[in-house]
């Protein structure tokens, strides 16, 4: 089970490198999404596969009674998820806006900031 | 392992049983405070007037509560808070020691400036944006990055500060703030992704996350675990935080495009909390990684603080020259991490306290300059000291300050930096460290000439310069000055948070009460 999630894991993380070199934006936005389900079902994997056991006690318990799933990885990944959607909204706008007033998503062609034909200081006065 | 539950349980197995006392709430008050006020500035969103009103105090609350947490920590050693009442390494632990409590503290003091600017230069509108509430908690971000004992933690602070650094850096909405801010979005969240993976991996082979019981358990599984990769992980996740070369292009396309008290924040905030995690990361964690990695680092921090400079030289309008220096002084804490010893670190820790003010203050200088002038091109702007020859005094400091000239403050650590490089042999960053202050030199003084004494006309000036820029910007310039004549107190403060690191045994104590040892 861990191998082939390890390999899962892998196949997103070349898919999302190879997305978040293209030059248009809303590629880039696509290679940020799919790395960070690459690294939730890392953190997941992580956290060792162990299948069906839930952590609870059972009543009249103060332990468990056998090894039990692991419950902080899906903590963890709660949280990276959360914050990785949220992020990942905002970019989407932010994309949206940069393409509405730039005109572009080509990332060659934003020079918006930083001019092509920009002087070099002026060398005396 | 099953065990009847009608034995007593005992909580002090599992619990801190002892209560929290009052005064152990400062080492959380510098994160509470700014969210709970950023919170209550969310719900007068409509009444810009009272903003300030609260974000000052806010900011005020935390100030102080850093100074008395670098006090008690210079008295009694790391003080150390776990929510929940769990016992470390379970609970969460907010473990301030000198190296988190000395930049919290800066940090707070540059924060209350910036907030204190922006009451004139933020306008109803970009009160109306958000931007006190950002603010309060891109301080919350930052603080709890600088305070956290959880390497966890410290990534969700990481995307606090890095989300609200969006909404400040787009504040406004011009076209080059959404071009700049872009690039820094993207550039910033792959690298906190990165940082996540690291912990991923940190965690599957550790088992836990809480700070002081990685470095304790470190040791133990040095012979079988891949620490190696982890270490790199997390060079390359911090390195890209901090703008190091070869990943710090984020910076220069960015930095000079949103308001200029923003950028200020940035500058002087922002790529030291990547510049801090490497420290706590690479020193604390893994000091044998370190050591193997010291070459590379040695090259990265002669590379970023080269690029840098000749940035700087190459840029003709003042907010990019500022942002190339920011890069430069980047790497002139990473050559202090690449030396890795005790006078090394301490050299890098105390040259953070001095970037972080000095580049505050010159960014603040920047929008001083643009008011009276109405522009930051070197090709308009002139004949400045004319109208202000105070302005002219407070930059001439400032500029002796950055470029490491006496007697501004960024002469000492890089005294400490050069002295200790010499010790170990590191000729190259010796030479590199000089020849960065050098070209420095040239940048910084050209803009001084071609901006104070050139004779020329000014652009219109859009608005009246008031008298509070220039007050403010001298509670700036004040320390920068007082720290490069009287530098002993924030050396020691230095030495202490460099000994905290290369030897954690009282930050493993004060985590671990009930014994420092697995």
């Amino acid at each position: 089970m861990e191998t082939a999630l390890s390999v899962t894991v892998g196949c997103f993380f070349a898919i999302s490198v190879y997305l978040l070199l293209s030059k248009h934006v809303i590629r880039i936005m696509l290679g940020v999404g799919v790395l960070g389900n690459a690294v939730n079902l890392l953190i997941f994997t992580n956290g060792r596969l162990l299948r069906e056991v839930p952590p609870i006690i059972a009543p009249g318990m103060s332990t468990p009674a056998m090894e039990i799933a692991n419950p902080l990885p899906q903590a963890l990944v709660l949280t990276a998820i959360v914050i990785s959607f949220s992020l990942f909204a905002f970019m989407l706008v932010l994309a949206f806006r940069a393409y509405q007033s730039l005109g572009t998503d080509d990332t060659d062609g934003m020079r918006v900031a930083e001019p092509a034909d920009e002087k070099l200081p002026p060398l005396g006065y | 392992m099953a065990s009847p539950a009608d034995a007593p349980i005992d909580y002090a197995a599992a619990m801190v049983t002892a209560p929290t006392s009052a005064a152990d709430w400062i080492v959380v008050a510098p994160v509470l405070a700014p969210i709970l006020l950023g919170a209550v500035l969310l719900m007068v969103r409509h009444k810009p007037v009272l903003h300030p009103w609260i974000a000052l105090p806010g900011l005020a609350i935390v100030l102080a509560s850093t100074v008395a947490l670098v006090a008690r920590v210079a008295a009694e050693g790391p003080l150390v808070m776990t929510m929940g009442g769990w016992l470390p390494p379970f609970g969460i632990s907010f473990a301030a020691d000198m190296l988190g409590s000395v930049l919290a503290m800066t940090a707070a003091f540059v924060a209350l400036v910036c907030a204190a600017v922006a009451v004139r230069d933020i306008d109803t509108t970009g009160r109306r944006y958000g931007f006190y509430p950002f603010v309060m908690l891109l301080m919350a971000g930052v603080e709890g990055s600088f305070l956290t004992g959880d390497i966890f933690n410290l990534y969700v602070w990481f995307e606090v500060f890095l989300i609200s650094s969006f909404g400040l850096i787009v504040l406004g909405s011009e076209r080059s703030q959404l071009d700049g801010a872009t690039k820094y979005a993207v550039l910033n969240l792959v690298a906190t992704t990165l940082f996540l993976i690291g912990t991923g991996y940190l965690y599957g082979i550790f088992g836990t996350l809480n700070m002081a019981d990685i470095a304790r358990k470190a040791p133990g599984l040095r012979e079988t675990a891949p620490l190696m990769t982890l270490a790199t992980i997390y060079l390359l996740a911090f390195g890209m935080k901090a703008a190091a070369f070869p990943v710090n292009f984020w910076l220069p396309a960015s930095y000079h495009t949103p308001r200029i008290v923003v950028a200020a924040l940035f500058g002087g905030l922002l790529t030291k909390v990547g510049i801090y995690a490497l420290l706590r990361t690479q020193v604390m964690f893994f000091p044998v990684e370190r050591a193997v990695l010291s070459d590379v680092i040695a090259w990265v921090a002669v590379a970023t603080m080269m690029l840098g400079v000749l940035g700087a030289l190459a840029q003709s309008d003042i907010r990019r020259v500022l942002g190339f220096l920011v890069i430069s002084g980047i790497g002139v804490m990473l050559a202090g991490l690449a030396l890795g010893t005790p006078a090394g670190i301490s050299g890098a820790v105390v040259y953070a306290v001095h970037s972080i003010i000095v580049m505050t203050a010159l960014y603040l200088l920047a929008g001083e300059i643009a008011e009276r002038t109405g522009g930051y091109s070197l090709h308009d702007v002139a004949g400045l000291y004319r109208v202000s020859p105070a302005l002219a005094a407070a930059a001439l400091l400032l500029v002796l300050s950055v470029a490491g000239l006496p007697p501004g403050s960024g002469l000492w650590p890089k005294v400490m930096l050069v002295r200790a490089s010499l010790e170990e042999g590191a000729g190259m960053l010796a030479f590199a460290i000089l020849a960065s202050g050098f070209l420095i030199t040239i940048a910084m003084g050209r803009m001084f000439a071609l901006v104070f004494w050139r004779e020329g006309e000014n652009l219109a000036v859009t608005r009246e310069a008031r008298r509070e820029g220039l007050l403010l910007l001298a509670v700036l310039v004040a320390p920068a000055i007082a720290i490069g004549l009287w530098p002993q107190p924030l050396i020691a403060l230095g030495d202490a948070a460099a000994a905290g690191l290369l030897d954690p045994s009282s930050y493993l104590g004060a985590v671990f009460p009930q014994g420092a040892q697995p």
